[in-house]
């Protein structure tokens, strides 16, 4: 099953890199890297299963921790642009362009 | 391995890449997210198929449970639910994601094919002492980095409590 | 460090040379002594400039022209700090060369002492440390005392003394005192090391110090630009002859592996005799030479290096620098033995050189122009005998020129002195080197007078004086060569080696009558006649303080009784025969063998006496020529001579060399640097195409990459998405 896994995986990826490069909003663009490290998580524990050890696990904790601190930090940051340019289309907010 | 099993496998990996697709075409947020927090569920089952109880466990409790809550919470706050404007890019964007997704599944598929893949079987019996084995790891060989993940965390919060403060003028 | 010194050469001598362990062993203390004169003098010239401030400008604008500085705006300046300061210079500049002439005369002795055992143990090498030791080309700090260095260290040291002597008197009012002492002390220490050094590369740091202190003291007034160009007028110039003595050595070293003098000498024996290698490297040598002695077509800078201070031409730019050639060309004797066709060359060179500056010579009315081409002249003198082989001839004329000619120039000095300080005193702004502004100065300044005739007998070949041993021998040798000798055998162009031979020494002839002419032209226009320098300056000429006389009388003794060096076999009744021709011999005479072709040729008494007869009757007629035509009616006119035509003023023009040069070499160099290099390459190419042309292409990339960033997040995704395509791809389809 650990093929199955990884082809979900690879997936589940995918769709999340195809849904960050079409979406506007930001909070959906944040969903679709949430759904990206989870694909990755996904393989970690595949590849834990396939060879035995727990190393894999301890990886996708550590995932899951830096994705709740980006959470944390995305999602204030969305808050201040909101506050900010009353949006969260990025089309609209290039304050750096070149 | 019992074709029960297999079915099991499938049935959730069908539920979970159906649910990511749906997730990334809706247009309101909320469905979107709970669309998300659908495909998040699926995961924690095969986690738990791949004998991984523990993971299983904390990707209900912490991804589903936490983080998607805050996201739709923050979709609620900015009251985001309704937009006129369209939220996807225009059709040659979309063609031309299409041709990126092609390709990055063709070469993430060769890549995962590039090794020797054994066929490990699940444990027959139900196991009992699942979180230990994570637990050993954790707090023996990565305790550095697991209480630097604690830094990590409070430095999160304190970013976002100043971030999301409302600015006073000076 | 000096013990350290000692040490090493005491270690480095294992061999017992019969100089090992006598007062020889200080060999290297002769190149320092006039360094340690240089710092000191060179920290004394800049304490005071730094004592007054930035007002004090160390140098006079007025005094580049007439060699003095004015004293008033001196006097003005000067407070007895500085007068302190510069009696401090002319103790310390004279006494370090005095303390060098010193102890070379005690190494001289010890030579002496050594008696016959030195002439079969060869040079005395002293090694004091590595210099360029990279890969197989291994050159060292290394000192070479041999008959001929020592000749030649007497020689600078002993002139170069007297002339700084005269240095105290005739610089004492200039700004620049303590800076002319260090520049003076320099060139002293890299004329040591040239003639010194064991091998090719230490002989070219002194030939290239000498250049530089040369320029340096060339261009002395720097304020007037006319002088600053002379300077960088000689130093260009002579890059031209460094090109070849580098091209020279590069030969040396690709096809010998060795660049000391011994290893050379010993080498030499590989080359074909008469090939085209050697035949080439005696003729780049040669180019060096011309270049460092003025000769043709290289002569140009040295008529113009008259513009530094008169005791810096007495030393510079007749005793000592400008003789470096010739003793390069007798130093490397091995190699041009080897090359007749070369040594041929050389001769050829020097004759018609002696010829063509004499007879500019002629016509010159700026008194140290006429000494400068008469320099030129007899340096042709000298490289005629080096090129038929009469090497030591060749050191004698050095040597007998090194005292006349210097006591020439420092006379000439002592006579611009001398018109300086009367035009000083009656404010009148005159030419002070201008022969037509002098005449009758024999009444004013007696010694300079009689000292200065001595010189221009001995110059012009008139017997007794040393002029007239050297160029005699110079000629007999020649004579010999013609009727037998390696070169005799050769053919230019057709024409028998033998019959140019006769044809240089024809040329000789000529040249030896009209030196005799424009020397005797020179003095009777300055000392003899009626005064033309002026009513109110009349009054104010007087001799030369004692400083300056005193070193000019010593150079007279010199000048008088300097042929005694090398008397002829024939006049073997005034005392003994050919000092120097045996002195030098164990340096010389295998080359000056090779080249006559077995044996040095034996003139007979008969010959031996007409070639003399021919050399006396000549410079007789010479200078009773100049008698006659430039009689007492001429002499009193101030304007002597209308302007001329044709030949005359052609010659009075010095045959528009310099003209000519200006215009079919240096402009089309300037056109050719402006319009192509400048305009061409440095502009359009280099600033254009390279400079601008990059920043054009940043300023080109810059604007597409400031469109990439768009500040739009997706538009990043974008990027990091097909980056990370690329990348996964690089590993997945690896």
């Amino acid at each position: 099953m650990i093929a199955e896994a990884l082809f979900f995986s690879a997936i589940l990826f995918t769709i999340g890199v195809v849904g960050v490069l079409t979406r506007r909003n930001a909070l959906i663009i944040f969903m679709c890297v949430e759904l990206m490290l989870n694909a990755v998580n996904l393989s970690f524990v595949a590849l834990s299963k396939m060879h035995g050890a727990a190393l894999g696990q301890v990886f996708v904790v550590f995932v899951m921790t830096v994705a709740a601190a980006e959470a944390a930090v995305g999602l204030a940051i969305v808050i201040a642009v909101y506050r900010h340019f009353g949006t969260v289309e990025l089309q609209n907010i290039n304050l750096l362009r070149g | 391995m019992s074709l029960l099993y297999q079915v099991h496998f499938y049935l959730f990996g069908i539920i979970a890449v159906a649910s990511a697709l749906f997730f990334v075409t809706r247009k309101n947020p909320v469905a979107a997210a709970l669309w998300l927090v659908n495909t998040m569920f699926a995961l924690a089952a095969l986690y738990v198929m791949l004998d991984a109880q523990f993971v299983g466990a904390i990707q209900v409790l912490v991804y589903a449970g936490a983080i998607m809550v805050v996201f739709l919470f923050v979709v609620m706050l900015l009251n985001l639910g309704q937009t006129d404007a369209p939220d996807f890019r225009t059709p040659g964007v979309r063609l031309g994601a299409a041709a990126v997704a092609v390709v990055m599944l063709a070469e993430l598929l060769v890549l995962s094919r590039a090794g020797r893949i054994p066929e490990v079987a699940p444990s027959a019996t139900p196991q009992t002492n699942v979180v230990a084995p994570v637990a050993e790891l954790l707090f023996t060989e990565h305790l550095l980095a697991f209480e630097i993940t604690s830094v990590l965390l409070l430095v999160a919060v304190v970013g976002a409590v100043v971030l999301a403060k409302r600015q006073r003028r000076a | 460090m000096m013990l350290a010194l000692l040490q090493a050469a005491a270690e480095a001598s294992p061999a017992a040379h019969p100089l090992a362990g006598t007062v020889a062993e200080y060999v290297w203390m002769l190149p320092l002594l006039p360094l340690l004169g240089f710092v000191i003098n060179g920290l004394l010239s800049i304490v005071p400039a730094y004592h007054a401030g930035p007002e004090d400008v160390s140098h006079d604008p007025e005094a580049g022209h007439t060699d003095m500085a004015h004293e008033e705006a001196y006097e003005a300046e000067a407070t007895t700090f500085h007068r302190r300061w510069n009696a401090l210079s002319s103790v310390v500049g004279p006494l370090v060369v005095g303390i060098a002439f010193v102890l070379a005369a005690a190494i001289f002795l010890a030579m002496r002492a050594a008696g016959p055992s030195l002439e079969t143990a060869g040079a005395f090498v002293r090694t004091y440390g590595s210099w360029m030791p990279a890969g197989e080309l291994r050159i060292n700090w290394g000192l070479q005392l041999d008959q001929l260095s020592m000749l030649m260290t007497l020689i600078i040291t002993g002139v170069g003394t007297l002339i700084h002597l005269f240095s105290i008197g005739y610089m004492r009012t200039d700004p620049g005192y303590s800076r002319y002492f260090a520049y003076l002390n320099l060139f002293v220490c890299f004329m040591l090391v040239l003639v010194l050094g064991g091998s090719y590369p230490v002989l070219f740091v002194g030939w290239e110090g000498v250049g530089l202190c040369s320029y340096l003291l060339i261009g002395f007034w720097f304020s007037d630009e006319s002088n600053a160009n002379a300077g960088k007028k000689a130093f260009i110039v002579n890059r031209v002859g460094d090109f070849g003595f580098l091209v020279a050595m590069f030969l040396l070293w690709a096809n010998l592996g060795t660049l000391d003098y011994a290893g050379v000498d010993a080498a030499a024996t590989r080359l074909v005799a008469n090939g085209a290698l050697v035949t080439a490297i005696c003729l780049f040598l040669f180019l060096g030479c011309a270049g460092k002695s003025a000769q043709l077509p290289l002569y140009i800078w040295l008529p113009d290096a008259m513009a530094g201070p008169t005791p810096v031409s007495a030393l510079i730019h007749a005793a000592t620098m400008v003789t470096a050639g010739v003793y390069l060309i007798a130093r490397s004797g091995a190699l041009f033995a080897l090359a007749p066709f070369a040594s041929l060359l050389v001769a050829l060179t020097g004759a018609l050189t002696a010829l063509f500056a004499a007879t500019i010579g002629l016509k010159q009315w700026d008194i140290k122009k006429v000494l400068a081409y008469s320099t030129v002249s007899q340096l042709g003198y000298m490289f005629v005998a080096a090129g038929v082989g009469a090497y030591s001839a060749a050191v004698f004329h050095l040597a007998t020129h090194a005292f006349f000619k210097a006591l020439l120039f420092l006379g000439a000095g002592s006579v611009i002195y001398a018109l300086h300080e009367a035009y000083h005193h009656t404010h009148r702004e005159e030419d002070a080197q201008d022969m037509r502004n002098m005449g009758g100065l024999r009444r004013h300044m007696p010694v300079t007078w009689a000292l200065m005739w001595a010189a221009t007998l001995a110059i012009a070949g008139v017997p007794v004086f040393s002029g007239f041993f050297s160029k005699d021998q110079i000629l007999g040798a020649v004579y010999g060569a013609a009727r037998h000798s390696a070169i005799g055998e050769l053919r230019l162009l057709g024409i028998p080696g033998s019959a140019i031979l006769y044809g240089i020494y024809v040329l000789g002839l000529v040249t030896a009558l009209i030196t005799a002419i424009y020397m005797t032209r020179m003095m009777l226009y300055t000392f003899h006649g009626a005064n033309r320098t002026g009513e109110g300056e009349r009054p104010h000429l007087h001799e030369a303080p004692w400083i300056m006389t005193g070193p000019l009388a010593v150079l007279g003794v010199l000048t008088v009784f300097g042929g005694w060096l090398n008397l002829p076999a024939v006049l073997h009744a005034l005392g003994p025969e050919a000092l120097l021709d045996r002195w030098l011999a164990p340096v010389v005479a295998r080359a000056s063998a090779t080249l006559a072709g077995g044996e040095v040729a034996h003139l007979s008494h008969a010959t031996e006496y007409a070639l003399i007869g021919a050399a006396v009757a000549v410079s007789v007629l010479g200078i009773g020529f100049a008698v006659v035509r430039y009689r007492g009616p001429l002499l009193a006119k101030r304007e002597a001579e209308a302007a001329e035509t044709g030949l005359g003023a052609a010659v009075r023009q010095a045959y528009y060399v310099d003209r000519g040069i200006g215009r079919y070499l240096v402009e089309p160099t300037i056109a050719l640097s402006r319009k192509v290099l400048w305009r061409g390459l440095d502009v359009g190419l280099i600033d254009g195409v390279i400079v601008n042309g990059s920043a054009a292409l940043m300023r080109g990339v810059a604007w597409a990459g400031a469109r990439i960033q768009t500040g739009n997040v997706g538009n990043y995704a974008w990027i990091v998405a097909v980056g990370a395509l690329v990348v996964i791809g690089a590993v997945a389809f690896r």
